[in-house]
């Protein structure tokens, strides 16, 4: 029980040192959103997993966090992903479109 | 703390200093953003972490409510964006 538990929760640990990385090297404000907040729900999930097999007597307070983050998380980035897009924000697919127009503008 | 618990806590670590980069050095506001929502979710794991390694559970309270006034925060800031774009002088101050 004790190694399953480090086991898990090192695995939840490397799903957020992914997410964090993701973070880093994504190249665009949409692309991270949808790391940062996916592979590093799926890490805290693997933590807390972890923590409730290292200690079985917290499970109800490690549940109560659980079911939180797990409704909370998707909440907040749906939303701050509708603020974005309706602030103008293009994404990332739409980039060497402007590029090529910055192209023209200057060859012309 | 064994070894694995160790590990686990060094890449953790990690996570945060990239997250604090990109809150730092992000290239515009948005990626700021979106970093300090990823940090106080990683805040959260952290905070769970002390309560394992201290053994006492009054750190979990602490964790649910840390996620909660975050969650709170990041749902004001959207709503704040939208307003902003609703009300269109400000508009370009919204973006970048």
């Amino acid at each position: 029980m004790q190694l399953a538990g480090e086991i898990i929760l090192l695995i939840g640990a490397i799903f957020i040192f992914l997410g964090a990385l993701g973070l880093l090297r994504m190249p665009d404000v949409y692309n991270r959103i949808q790391v940062g907040t996916k592979a590093v729900t799926l890490g805290a999930i693997g933590v807390i997993v972890g923590v409730a097999l290292l200690h079985p007597d917290w499970w109800s307070k490690l549940f109560v966090v659980l079911v939180f983050i797990l409704l909370t998380s998707p909440v907040s980035s749906s939303a701050i992903t509708k603020a974005f897009y309706h602030s103008g924000i293009v994404p990332w697919k739409s980039i060497p479109k402007s590029k090529k127009n910055k192209d023209k503008e200057s060859s012309s | 703390m064994t070894l694995l618990i160790m590990m686990a806590l060094g890449l953790i670590a990690l996570a945060a200093l990239f997250t604090l980069y990109r809150l730092v050095f992000g290239p515009t506001n948005a990626d700021r953003i979106v970093s300090a929502d990823a940090m106080a979710l990683i805040t959260t794991v952290i905070l769970i972490i002390i309560a394992m390694i201290f053994g006492s559970s009054l750190y979990l309270d602490i964790a649910l409510v840390y996620s909660i006034l975050s969650f709170v925060g990041v749902i004001a800031l959207a709503r704040v964006i939208e307003a902003k774009i609703q009300n269109n002088s400000l508009n370009k101050q919204g973006e970048d």
